[in-house]
C-alpha cells in the first residue's frame, strides 16, 4: 500500500507501431500501482533488460497514473538500445525504470511555439495536450524526412487542427523558421525538441528574429552521454558511521538494505521524488534514479536518494 | 442542510460530530478514533463531506490528484461555489497543470542541497539561542522560548523579510490556518484583522521588499527567467509566509512537548543523537501539527464501497491516519525506536508539503542544540493548547530543563 518496492520495474503492456521506424510502448507497474507523477517534458531512464540505459519522453496521459507511454525511434547509427527495443522488446517483458525527471518544463505562457523534428515531438505531445487545457493560443512546426516516419501527426492534426503544420521534408523542403517564428510575439516562449541540427537552426531563428534568448526552451536529442549500462549484480554499501557493510542486491532498494542492516533512514514517498531519505555519498559512484538531484547535483555524485538509487560500482560509502 | 441519503452515500455511516468544536480541536483523538472504528468512509452531516481517518484512504486521497483536487480548496468552502477569502494559492489550492510551475519553481528553492548553505548558520543561531535560554532558567515556556522563536529567528531572514512587521506572521497564519474550516467562532475572531494582517503580507511579497538572495528573491528571479510569470512570483511568496511559520512552530512545539512528557525518549536522543532527524518526524506524527485538509472529488469516485460524489468535498484526518492502528503498532506512544517514515503529517503526493526539509532543517539544529546542553527535560505545569481550525496549536509549554556540567535548575 504504501511501501512500494521501487527496485521494481515495469511491464510493457502493450506495443504498437506508430511511424515507419517508430514503436511505442506502454508500461504499467506489475502490481498494478501508480506510477510516479510527471509534468510534460519529462523523460524517463529505460533499463533494458541486458542493462542498457536510454532516456525516453514521456508521451502519454498524466491523468492515467497506471501508464507511462514512450515512443521509441529505430536509430540504425546507435548503439544498441533502440535496436534492442524494436527487435527484441515484446509485450510482457519486464524493463527498468528510473524518474521521471524533467530538465524541459513547460513555463506558463498565453502563447507558445512548439517545433518538433521527427522523433522530438515525444515529449511536445503532452505540452500541446496541457496548452490547450489551459486556453493557451499556440502553434507547432513539425518537421521530419518523410511524412509516414512522422509519429502522431494524424492525431495531432485531428486533434488541434490548423495549429498543427505538418511538414515533412520531402515535400516542402527545410522548415522556414524565421519566416515562422517571425508571426509570433517575440516574449512567446519557443519549445523545441529535434536534432541538433535542427536545435541550432532554431537557435539561429530566435536571434534573427530578435528574441530574448531565455524565450528558446530546448531539448536535444542524442545517443551520446549515456550512462554505463546498469550493474544487475550484487553491490556492497558501508555505512562509514557505524562501520557495518551491508551487500545489496539487485532486488532490493539501498533504503532496505541499509535499514536492515541498522540504520535509521528517515524516507517518505518512497518513489524518488520527495527527497527525504537524501543522503550523503562519502566514497563511490551512485547509479541516480531519483525525481529530485539537479543534473549538476547528479553529477557531483556527494548525495544520492537510498529508495531509489543504487551504485555505478561495487561499493558506495554512506555517512550513516 | 442537505440530507445525506441525496447522495447516495451507499454504504457510508453517517456522524452528527463536529471537528472543529474548540473541545474536539484541543483534544482530537477521541472524535479521530470513533471515525476510524465507525468505517473508511464517514458522512459528515453537519458539513455535508465525507471524511477518511483511516491511513488508507488518507493515503490514497492525498496521492490520487486526479481523483481528489485541490483547485477547489484545500479547506471546507468549494470554491467552484463559493468566493475563496483571498486569491487561492497557487499551490495548496491548485491543480495541475496551472500547479506544475509554481510548485516546481519552489520545489528546487527548498530542496535540500539548496539548503545545505543555510545549514551551518542556522545550527549556530540555534545553539546561541539555547545557551541564552537554558543558562538564565530552569524552567521556562518552551514554546515561546524555543518553538516560536527558533522559527522567528532563521526563517524570516532565509525568506529575506525586512525587519519591521514580523510579528504579524503567526497571526495571519494562524487566521489562513483557521480560514481552512467552517465559519465557525475561530473565524469570525479572526475577522478584524483580516484587512491589516492581509495588507501586510501582501506589501511583503512585492520584489522590492525581499532582500538578495532569499528565497523570496530566488522566487522573483525564477520569474525573470520565465519558470513563472511575474504576476505568480508575489503568490508564491506568500504561500512561504502563509504554511512556512506557525507549522514549524507548532511542529517544534509538538517535539518539545513529545520529550517532556517522554523523559525515557530524551535519553535515548542523548545517547544517539544522530536520531533527531527521526525524532521529528515521529513528533509530527505522534502531534500531526497540520490535522487536516480537504479535497474535492473530480468525479463520482467510490472508495471502500462508498461513492462519493462528484464536486463534493472530502475531509482527510491526516492526525487520525498517523493514530491507526491499522498503520501503526501502539500509534499513540511517542517512540524513537519507530521508523515514523510514510506518515502523512506533511500530506503525500503532489501537495506534500514543500517546506518540509526546511521545516526538518529548523528541528535539527534545535534539537541538536537542545541534546548537547540538556541531560533531562520535563513539563513544569499544564501545557496550554490554542484552538484552530487546522492546526494542534500550543500558546504555552512550561517545562524544566537541567543542564549537563551547569545546573540551570
Amino acid at each position: 500500500m504504501v511501501a512500494q518496492d521501487a527496485t521494481q520495474g515495469l511491464v510493457v503492456a502493450a506495443r504498437e507501431d506508430v511511424a515507419e521506424g517508430v514503436v511505442a510502448l506502454t508500461l504499467t507497474r506489475s502490481d498494478g500501482a501508480r506510477l510516479p507523477d510527471w509534468t510534460p517534458g519529462a523523460h524517463i531512464d529505460l533499463v533494458l533488460p541486458d542493462g542498457t540505459t536510454r532516456q525516453y519522453s514521456l508521451c502519454g496521459d498524466r491523468w492515467d497514473a497506471y501508464r507511462y507511454r514512450i515512443a521509441v525511434l529505430r536509430e540504425p547509427e546507435g548503439r544498441g538500445g533502440s535496436a534492442y527495443v524494436h527487435d527484441r522488446l515484446r509485450p510482457g517483458d519486464r524493463v527498468g525504470v528510473g524518474g521521471p525527471r524533467n530538465n524541459f518544463p513547460l513555463v506558463p505562457a498565453a502563447k507558445y511555439l512548439f517545433v518538433a523534428g521527427g522523433i522530438g515531438i515525444t515529449p511536445l505531445v503532452p505540452m500541446l495536450h496541457q496548452a490547450e487545457l489551459v486556453g493557451a493560443d499556440w502553434q507547432l512546426l513539425y518537421g521530419g524526412r518523410t511524412r509516414d516516419s512522422m509519429a502522431f501527426r494524424d492525431e495531432l492534426a485531428s486533434a488541434y487542427g490548423g495549429r498543427v503544420h505538418v511538414a515533412p521534408q520531402d515535400e516542402t523542403g527545410l522548415l522556414d523558421l524565421t519566416h515562422w517564428l517571425g508571426t509570433a510575439p517575440t516574449d512567446c516562449p519557443v519549445y523545441c525538441c529535434g536534432p541538433a541540427p535542427l536545435l541550432a537552426a532554431v537557435e539561429d531563428a530566435v536571434r534573427a528574429t530578435g528574441r530574448p534568448h531565455r524565450s528558446l526552451r530546448t531539448e536535444v536529442f542524442t545517443a551520446a552521454a549515456q550512462a554505463a549500462p546498469v550493474r544487475d549484480t550484487p553491490f556492497d554499501v558501508e555505512l562509514r558511521r557505524s562501520g557495518t557493510t551491508v551487500t545489496v542486491p539487485p532486488d532490493t532498494s539501498v533504503l532496505a538494505a541499509v535499514r536492515a542492516a541498522g540504520a535509521d533512514v528517515l524516507s517518505s514517498c518512497e518513489q524518488g521524488t520527495c527527497g527525504t531519505c537524501l543522503t550523503t555519498v562519502v566514497e563511490g559512484r551512485p547509479d541516480h534514479r531519483d525525481s529530485v538531484l539537479a543534473d549538476h547535483e547528479r553529477a557531483t555524485g556527494d548525495c544520492m536518494l537510498l529508495c531509489v538509487s543504487r551504485s555505478c560500482g561495487d561499493r558506495l560509502v554512506l555517512d550513516l | 442542510m442537505t440530507e445525506p441519503l441525496e447522495h447516495a452515500v451507499g454504504a457510508a455511516p453517517v456522524s452528527d460530530a463536529d471537528p472543529f468544536a474548540v473541545d474536539v480541536l484541543l483534544d482530537p483523538e477521541p472524535l479521530a478514533r470513533t471515525l476510524r472504528e465507525t468505517g473508511p468512509v464517514v458522512y459528515l452531516e453537519r458539513y455535508g463531506v465525507h471524511a477518511f481517518a483511516r491511513y488508507e484512504q488518507v493515503h490514497a486521497a492525498l496521492t490520487d490528484w486526479q481523483s481528489f483536487a485541490s483547485g477547489a480548496g484545500a479547506g471546507l468552502a468549494n470554491f467552484h461555489h463559493e468566493k475563496p477569502w483571498r486569491p487561492p494559492s497557487l499551490l495548496l489550492e491548485a491543480d495541475p497543470p496551472q500547479h506544475d510551475a509554481p510548485r516546481r519553481v519552489l520545489r528546487e528553492i527548498l530542496a535540500p542541497p539548496a539548503l545545505r548553505r543555510l545549514r551551518a548558520n542556522w545550527f549556530a543561531l540555534a545553539e546561541q539561542l539555547v545557551n541564552q535560554v537554558i543558562d538564565g532558567q530552569g524552567e521556562f515556556d518552551a514554546f515561546s522560548e524555543l518553538a516560536r522563536a527558533f522559527p522567528l529567528r532563521v526563517f524570516p531572514d532565509a525568506v529575506g523579510l525586512g525587519p519591521l512587521g514580523r510579528e504579524n506572521l503567526l497571526p495571519y497564519g494562524n487566521m489562513a490556518f483557521n480560514a481552512f474550516g467552517p465559519r465557525n467562532e475561530l473565524v469570525a475572531a479572526d475577522l478584524p484583522r483580516m484587512g491589516d494582517l492581509s495588507a501586510w503580507v501582501g506589501a511583503q511579497c512585492r520584489r522590492e521588499a525581499l532582500a538578495e538572495d532569499g528565497f523570496g528573491a530566488r522566487i522573483w528571479a525564477a520569474a525573470d527567467r520565465g519558470d513563472i510569470t511575474h504576476e505568480q512570483a508575489p503568490l508564491v511568496v506568500r504561500s512561504l509566509l502563509t504554511a512556512g511559520v506557525d507549522t514549524t512552530v507548532h511542529g517544534l512545539a509538538a517535539c518539545l512537548y513529545a520529550f517532556a512528557t517522554h523523559p525515557e525518549e530524551w535519553q535515548r536522543l542523548r545517547e544517539r543523537p544522530e536520531l533527531v532527524r527521526i525524532a521529528f518526524d515521529e513528533a509530527v506524527r505522534w502531534q500531526s501539527p497540520v490535522q487536516t485538509f480537504f479535497r474535492t472529488a473530480t468525479r463520482d469516485v467510490t472508495i471502500a464501497g462508498t461513492t462519493v460524489p462528484r464536486d463534493t468535498k472530502i475531509l482527510m484526518f491526516l492526525g487520525a491516519a498517523n493514530h491507526d492502528p491499522g498503520r501503526w503498532h501502539r500509534p499513540d506512544r511517542f517512540d524513537l525506536t519507530r521508523d515514523p517514515s510514510g506518515h502523512v503529517g506533511f500530506g503525500m503526493g503532489l501537495h506534500q508539503c514543500v517546506g518540509q526539509h526546511v521545516a526538518r532543517l529548523e528541528a535539527e539544529a534545535l534539537l541538536t542544540a537542545l541534546v548537547r546542553r540538556v541531560e533531562h527535560i520535563e513539563l513544569a505545569g499544564p501545557p496550554r493548547r490554542h484552538p484552530n481550525n487546522t492546526l494542534r496549536s500550543f500558546t504555552a509549554l512550561p517545562v524544566r530543563m537541567r543542564t549537563a556540567g551547569r545546573t540551570a535548575a
